[in-house]
């Protein structure tokens, strides 16, 4: 093997052979590449732990919930049958940067992997501003450790019942449970899950069950309501983050209910980042990984068998089938990340006139990486196809945008990969990815205090587009659960028209004891 | 960097969360396990279901956007003959073309389908029932004796003499009251026919030849006084006869299959047989399953026969009784076999034939049976007359006669499929009470 002076030559791997892989991608990501990683740790798993851990949204600690319980069922009937694959690794935004490999990889597969995920995935997780601005990668192991332990202690003393109805509840609610704007300087997770702890022991040490006696006081009562502007502002309304709204201001949760919401909300807000950046974070990880292992392959450090196979699997995880194939479910994000990145290399090293007019900051710039990982650092998926989205790609792809106009009865093609069509395609696809415009925008926006204390959440409808009205009444039914006291839904057109209402009405009971 | 091996870590770490989920998917799984009754075969009742529930009654709602209405635009790959301002038609139903914008994880209206272990689907039905414990203790056990190797005893049959036993004493005693080895006395009788044959050549040998004729005298004397095996030395293996549960069952599943009896009736029967079965599969290492359908005249039939085929004519019960005697006969010895049976009717019996039905259960068939089992099926349209226990088919008022001394006999009218389980419970609780 040493005369070869291939890496390995079996599809068998050992630790031996993974930590030579290692070094040797190493040295090409950072020394060559000079990829700015979180020092690594890779895990090696089983296909069961892999299971496990994909149907526990890919975290190695979490709290207990049946929600985990359906989609491992679902993942386990699927995985079993064979129509699934399970994912080859895991990679978790954290500091150390841990990555699961699975055992049942062949060692062509666990080079890729490392390159794709233990430098790939964490050269963006550590770069990415939203990462950088929203997650905290050196907390979060530790804080999901906190949270296990806080729900499993809630539900010792609370029942499982009542702590499934606030999981529940705040599950349906996870969308809406982040702050799309940095705009509030966050505690680092630790601190968060510090000033929980001190939070309990304070309330357990000072608890007197005299105060509960003591009559209203005159002057809280003095202070009542003046106008609903008041109001509004004391509850900081309108709320885009429904947890943080009900954790602040629902009059019916107990403390630890409220705890448990902002646990679901903390780790809502740890993955909002990801949502925002699928294309991106793949694109980077899966071109990170296609140039490491070709230059192991021009290194003469794998064979040409190892290479063969590593094709095979990077073609089958790139595949975009046309939209009027059957196997056709959107857009690939690996596939279209990947492209981009090839394409921003190729407008950097090789550029036509029309690049340079399109893009031309980078165009003929002559270092693609220098190029790549600014904007690996610096966009999200929205912001990035509107940026690097070439003419060039567009024709590759052979583009289209279909308009969907509720008032006609007809599809129409509203642009193609045309020169008249580009900006069009770009902008559309861009505002495909646009989170503003992806998720609902529902906000809280009033809640009457001093009366009935009905809350009104407003849906902000954009260009008409409506909900699905059976899980809308079903999450508003959770909202009214946690709120205690009726709810509204309203959706309003940009025109400020009302669209629809839903109501839950009174609750008969106010809330379970 | 490093690398961490954590295959070796404990593994099942859903498994919390797959408790939680069975509980709340609870109610739709209970509803299927029951609908799946009627679609098995009675021997693979407890092999791993996939159940399919409703996705609706273990949703995760969210906000989120409808597939259809407002405006919208979305961007495809793989342009093959479009220009900018093609018209295309909608599909009816809102099911666009490129699929729009589904639901995030594929929910939708379908069914959730995952698998059960045995294990899960038989607790789901027991619970159901409300009676795994009751049952498990009082189906009636059929005990036998089987001798049991008990250790040893002095006294026994020879053919159970235990040999090695035997030698070990005796070699015990010979060796403590010093019986002379074979080779011991044989060599001083070479020693003394030495002697002899020197002396006979004229050699002196004196008083040594005597000396040694008189030891050789001794030992022999000695060997002949203490026996090489002596009676006190035998040992023999030791039997005890020990009561063990019989672990093999048959159950007898009887069912009119006159033309008064329709696919619904035959579908409560059906239940009825799978409980039965599934108990005594928990109960029992083995059972056999014979069906014996019964118009006027009996027959055993297979599963699906029993089932599904029809035949018209009258009834005459009694020919089901004696089809199962000569089985019981032919094939499962009493003291081999549990017996249980079941036996579904409408109710419907030749007049003449109700006394020797009678004699012939009473006599031949309860004495044999573990349990018997009577279950009278009614179509729901018949429901409401016969509800009221004045309305009695001639069968049960044949029945009934059956003197209250047989405990192990116990009878039930199912009306509908929702009144099978209770049946199933008052019948072993009956039995309970008579036993």
């Amino acid at each position: 093997m040493a005369m070869t002076g291939l890496l390995f030559d079996t599809g068998e791997w050992t630790f031996d052979t993974l930590r030579r892989a290692y070094d040797a991608i190493e040295e090409i990501a950072v020394g060559e590449m000079g990829l700015d990683v979180y020092p690594n740790q890779l895990e090696v798993i089983s296909s069961e732990q892999m299971l496990d851990a994909t149907s526990s949204v890919g975290m190695p600690i979490f709290y207990h919930h049946w929600s985990f319980g359906k989609s491992f069922a679902r993942q386990e009937t699927l995985y079993r049958k064979g129509w699934t694959g399970l994912a080859y690794e895991i990679v978790i935004n954290s500091n150390p940067c841990i990555s699961y490999i699975m055992e049942e990889n062949s060692m062509t597969m666990q080079a890729l992997v490392m390159a794709h995920a233990a430098f790939g995935h964490n050269h963006f997780f550590k770069n990415n501003y939203l990462f950088r601005e929203q997650t905290d990668a050196a907390g979060i192991l530790d804080y999901l450790n906190f949270a296990r332990d806080y729900v499993a202690s809630c539900e010792e003393r609370h029942g499982m019942a009542a702590v499934e109805r606030v999981l529940d509840a705040a599950h349906a609610l996870m969308d809406q449970g982040v702050n799309r704007y940095g705009r509030r300087a966050r505690l680092s997770l630790s601190a968060e899950r510090e000033r929980a702890e001190t939070r309990l022991a304070h309330a357990a040490e000072t608890f007197n069950d005299l105060w509960r006696t003591l009559p209203a006081s005159k002057l809280e009562a003095a202070k009542s309501p003046t106008g609903q502007r008041a109001t509004d502002e004391k509850l900081g309304l309108p709320e885009e983050n429904l947890l943080y709204f009900l954790e602040k201001f629902s009059p019916a949760l107990k403390d630890w209910e409220r705890e448990l919401l902002r646990i679901v909300r903390n780790i809502s807000q740890y993955f909002y980042p990801q949502r925002l950046t699928k294309v991106m974070n793949e694109g980077c990880a899966t071109f990170v990984h296609y140039k490491i292992m070709h230059r192991l392959f021009d290194k003469g450090l794998v064979s040409d068998g190892a290479m063969l196979e590593f094709l095979h699997s990077h073609s089958s995880v790139v595949f975009q089938p046309d939209f009027d194939d059957k196997r056709y479910s959107g857009l690939n994000p690996y596939y279209l990340g990947f492209e981009m990145m090839c394409d921003i290399e190729r407008i950097a090293t090789q550029p036509t006139a029309e690049d340079r007019e399109w893009s031309p900051q980078v165009a003929g710039c002559g270092d693609p990486m220098r190029a790549l990982k600014d904007a690996w650092a610096n966009f999200r998926d929205d912001s990035f196809i509107a940026q690097h989205l070439s003419p060039h790609l567009m024709r590759k792809m052979r583009l289209f945008q279909l308009s969907d106009r509720a008032a006609e009865t007809e599809y129409r093609v509203a642009a193609i990969h045309n020169e008249q069509g580009y900006r069009d395609l770009r902008r559309a696809l861009a505002l495909q990815y646009d989170p503003g415009l992806r998720d609902p925008n529902i906000q809280a926006t009033a809640a009457d205090l001093s009366g009935d204390r009905k809350l009104t959440l407003t849906h902000y409808l954009h260009d008409g587009v409506p909900l699905v009205e059976r899980d809308a009444m079903a999450v508003l039914a959770h909202v009214g659960d946690l709120w205690g006291f009726a709810v509204e839904l309203v959706g309003q057109a940009p025109d400020e028209t009302t669209r629809y209402r839903y109501d839950t009405g009174h609750p008969e009971t106010e809330q379970a004891a | 960097m490093n690398f961490i091996d954590r295959r070796l870590n404990p593994g099942g770490k859903s498994l919390p969360n797959r408790q939680r989920f069975l509980r709340v998917a609870k109610a739709a799984i209970k509803d299927q396990v029951v609908r799946s009754i009627r679609d098995r075969g009675l021997s693979d009742a407890a092999a791993p279901q996939v159940v399919k529930i409703p996705m609706r009654r273990i949703a995760e709602p969210r906000f989120r956007h409808a597939a259809s209405g407002g405006d919208r635009d979305q961007v495809f790959p793989g342009n093959k003959e479009y220009v900018a301002g093609d018209k295309l038609p909608k599909p009816k139903g809102g099911q666009g073309q490129g699929g729009r914008e589904g639901s995030p994880d594929g929910e939708g209206e379908d069914d959730f389908a995952f698998t059960l272990t045995s294990e899960e689907y038989l607790d789901i039905l027991f619970e159901e029932l409300e009676l795994p414990d009751l049952a498990k203790r009082k189906l009636k056990q059929m005990e036998i004796n089987r001798p049991q190797r008990a250790g040893y005893s002095v006294s026994g049959s020879p053919t159970n003499l235990n040999v090695v036993r035997t030698m070990r004493s005796s070699l015990a005693r010979r060796i403590s009251l010093g019986r002379p080895k074979p080779g011991e006395v044989e060599a001083l009788a070479e020693m003394i026919s030495d002697l002899e044959h020197a002396e006979a050549m004229g050699a002196l040998v004196g008083d040594r030849l005597v000396e040694l004729r008189e030891r050789l005298r001794g030992l022999e004397a000695r060997a002949k006084r203490i026996a090489y095996i002596d009676p006190v030395d035998l040992r023999y293996n030791r039997f005890e006869a020990t009561p063990k549960p019989q672990a093999q069952a048959v159950m007898f599943c009887l069912m009119d299959v006159s033309g008064s009896m329709t696919e619904d009736m035959k579908d409560l029967a059906k239940r009825f047989f799978l409980l039965l079965h599934i108990f005594l599969n928990r109960k029992y290492k083995h059972v056999d399953v014979v069906f014996i359908r019964h118009t006027t005249e009996a027959r055993e039939v297979d599963e699906e026969t029993f089932f599904h085929s029809r035949e018209t004519g009258g009834t005459i019960v009694s020919s089901a009784l004696a089809e199962m005697r000569s089985i019981i006969e032919a094939r499962y010895p009493v003291d081999e076999w549990n017996i249980y049976a079941a036996q579904a009717s409408d109710g419907d019996n030749y007049a003449s034939d109700s006394r020797a039905c009678l004699e012939m259960l009473t006599q031949q068939i309860l004495p044999v049976c573990q349990y018997f089992a009577y279950v009278e099926v009614y179509d729901s349209r018949q429901a409401e007359i016969f509800h009221s226990s004045l309305n009695v088919s001639d069968l049960w008022k044949d029945y009934l006669t059956v003197p209250p001394a047989f405990a192990n006999f116990a009878m039930k009218r199912v009306f509908s499929k929702e009144d099978v389980y209770p049946v199933f419970h008052q019948l072993f609780s009956e039995h309970r009470e008579a036993a």
